[in-house]
């Protein structure tokens, strides 16, 4: 097979529409006075991304600040342990500040300059977008505000201190159940309040349109790397591509390069946290159903009168009940399927691949590895699966010493 | 101040929402809506509240949909929606209690204010029948722009219910001549860039973003967002066709133990802001 036209896209897929919908998923469901700041955000992206300017100091900044192109690492302990597929991991791990949302945040800060907003907001789940944005904030000198639910404020204490250490102010929100989706209601008032002078620097593929379209712009330059250096070094595409999938940035930076490749299967892994029966999960395609939530149409938990129910997981970054309307997307046209691993089973997977590969990776990467490991053994070892390791697991010390007996 | 005028008709066959706004302005009065969230701070209590702020002197009713979420909400009115919800009320409940409310009026308009998600989850079209069955007038959900809001507009239409949309202080010409399009009922003037509750109203730059909404449609325009007491409602009343409030009045349910002093608390207010704007 040829390398050199297969190391780069086809162009072929066109979602979203203008305005922002992905077929009857995504839209801009908010309220009246946030539209002019979308359509002046939506307006400023559309100029940028065409702008060569805009994008060489976007490339700069991936290459020498985030430390771009990021490994991709041939796991071959783990392949061989597992019998099966080979397994190539995509070292987002490796970026600096920890992980994959780094990506995003040097993207829309450099929009947020070009705009001339003075303050910058944000929500965070794990904290690794809260520290990417604080990280990128105090880097050109900006405002940052990022809101975090009190509950992964207690369980991701070490990153509540990094973004404090860069200047940022980190609110603990306590409403609602306390995570992800309370803490992008208050960035969301936080906005509406202040409209003329915020950015909010949204942390993955989810709200309103143009964020999911603009995260996915920033992050896909993770699939496209992988494209490249898989080709590069196996002379062919990947059979498969496995991502842990809360808001899905990480997997949408992943698949979009290979979505009109359909021999490439997509494999976004959702959260199963206590098993779906239980009902305490994050398993948004396997126990959701289509709703409208922060901004955009999607698969979201809610019960029969539409109230938003709570999604658990072991992974503060996973625990969400909305999903990137791409993926609600994806899932409905058949290009993707959304399977689930539980916390015992990414567990699991975090400790293998600590133990065969030296990695240790985040909880929530540890839901699409413990993907990979049921996957790998079902193919030939000519096959190959490139999974994101969308972060390190430095930040989920505690939390794994805890479920371990261990007091740090 | 001069505010083109535009007659409200009344035709026989007219609305409750288009028939309330043509009998203020045959009696030169301005209308008052209190919003309040349906089943806060108890279920059994939202109906007789309704009767009494009618008695005090409401003109429309704003009736609020509990939910999760209430992402454009202040603390106060997100606190009713978490009571509402934690009691298991729903939509469909709240169509009982309009149900029960024409009862005994069959006059005093009722819209029905929330986010979308409880209306999608019930059907659009089931919503559309079942409302108007119920006697609802009108629905805002304040997370559905206008231009992309026919799913929602269209089975609404059929069914007899006006749409109502939010005009903010930053919504440029442009999209007001668009939102008065798709618009019914009258305009929900939001008066400042924020939640609601939010402090800070200048009743005087209101006043004059009233007056050119006014200019750009021919249905009423009402003020809402940051009206606490008998004198802003006044000030504002001078220019709107009628004023909302909210906040000031879930805030008095939350601080009374007993349901009838609570009732009795919130009539209070209303009367106070009649008589204020009636001066």
């Amino acid at each position: 097979m040829s390398v050199d036209n297969r190391g780069t896209a086809p162009e072929a897929y066109h979602q979203p529409d203008e305005r922002g919908f992905f077929g009857d998923f995504g839209g801009r469901f908010i309220p009246e006075t946030l539209m002019p700041a979308i359509q002046e955000l939506t307006e400023a992206f559309e100029t940028f991304i065409k702008d060569p300017e805009f994008m060489e100091e976007f490339d700069r900044d991936l290459a020498h600040f985030v430390g771009r192109p990021s490994p991709l690492y041939h796991a071959e302990r783990w392949s061989r342990e597992l019998g099966g597929a080979q397994i190539y991991l995509k070292r987002e791990d490796l970026n600096h500040t920890g992980a994959h949302k780094i990506n995003h945040a040097v993207g829309q800060i450099l929009l947020a300059k070009r705009m001339g907003k003075k303050r910058i907001i944000a929500e965070t789940g794990a904290g690794q977008h809260g520290v990417a944005t604080a990280t990128v904030a105090a880097r050109l000198g900006l405002e940052c505000v990022v809101y975090m639910g009190a509950k992964d404020v207690e369980r991701q204490a070490a990153n509540v201190y990094r973004m404090k250490l860069l200047g940022a102010t980190v609110v603990p929100v306590e409403n609602g159940s306390r995570t992800l989706k309370d803490a992008i209601n208050a960035t969301l008032r936080d906005w509406v309040s202040n409209v003329d002078d915020t950015f909010y620097l949204l942390g993955t593929v989810c709200g309103p349109h143009p964020f999911p379209k603009m995260v996915r712009t920033f992050q896909s330059v993770v699939g496209r790397e992988a494209r490249r250096q898989i080709v590069e070094m196996t002379g062919r595409l990947p059979d498969a591509l496995v991502a842990c999938v809360g808001g899905g940035c990480n997997a949408i930076g992943l698949f979009t390069p290979f979505i009109d490749d359909k021999d490439v299967k997509l494999y976004g892994v959702e959260a199963g946290g206590e098993g779906v029966e239980s009902g305490k999960h994050a398993a948004r395609f396997s126990d959701g159903r289509k709703g409208v939530l922060q901004g955009n149409r999607t698969f979201i938990m809610c019960d029969d009168a539409g109230q938003i129910t709570e999604s658990h997981s072991v992974s503060a970054g996973l625990d969400y009940p909305g999903v990137g309307p791409e993926h609600a997307w994806l899932h409905e046209i058949g290009r993707a399927e959304y399977p689930y691993a539980t916390d015992v089973e990414a567990l699991q997977a975090f400790h293998d691949l600590t133990r065969l590969e030296g990695i240790i990776p985040a909880l929530e990467s540890s839901h699409a590895l413990a993907y990979a490991t049921k996957l790998a053994p079902t193919m030939g070892p000519d096959q190959s699966i490139i999974v994101n390791l969308s972060g390190r697991g430095d930040k989920d010390m505690h939390t794994v010493a805890a479920i371990d007996g261990i007091t740090l | 101040m001069t505010v083109q005028q535009h007659s409200f008709s009344t035709r026989p066959d007219s609305k409750r929402i288009d028939a309330c706004f043509a009998r203020l302005q045959a009696e030169g009065r301005k209308g008052l809506i209190p919003y309040v969230t349906a089943g806060d701070p108890h279920p059994d209590v939202t109906v007789p509240l309704m009767h009494a702020m009618v008695e005090a002197g409401a003109d429309i009713i704003e009736l609020g949909i509990p939910f999760s979420d209430p992402v454009a909400d202040g603390p106060v009115i997100e606190l009713a929606h978490q009571r509402a919800v934690s009691q298991g009320v729903t939509l469909a409940d709240v169509l009982v209690m309009v149900t029960e409310f024409r009862k005994k009026d069959n006059v005093t308009p009722v819209a029905l204010m929330g986010y979308l998600n409880p209306v999608e989850i019930m059907g659009y079209d089931e919503f559309a029948t079942r409302a108007a069955v119920a006697g609802v007038d009108a629905l805002l959900t304040v997370d559905v722009p206008p231009e992309d809001a026919d799913f929602l507009v269209e089975p609404m239409r059929k069914a007899g219910l006006e749409a109502i949309f939010l005009v903010s202080p930053n919504t440029a010409d442009e999209r007001i001549t668009g939102i008065t399009r798709v618009a019914g009922g009258y305009i929900y003037y939001v008066s400042i860039k924020g939640i609601t509750g939010a402090g800070g109203l200048d009743t005087d730059a209101v006043s004059r973003r009233v007056a050119h909404v006014k200019s750009m449609t021919p249905l009423p325009v009402c003020v809402g967002f940051g009206i606490r007491d008998g004198e802003s409602a006044a000030a504002l009343s001078k220019t709107a066709d009628a004023v909302i409030v909210g906040t000031a009045l879930v805030q008095e349910l939350a601080s009374h133990e007993k349901p009838a002093d609570a009732i009795a608390a919130v009539a209070a207010k209303v009367a106070d802001m009649r008589t204020a704007m009636d001066r």
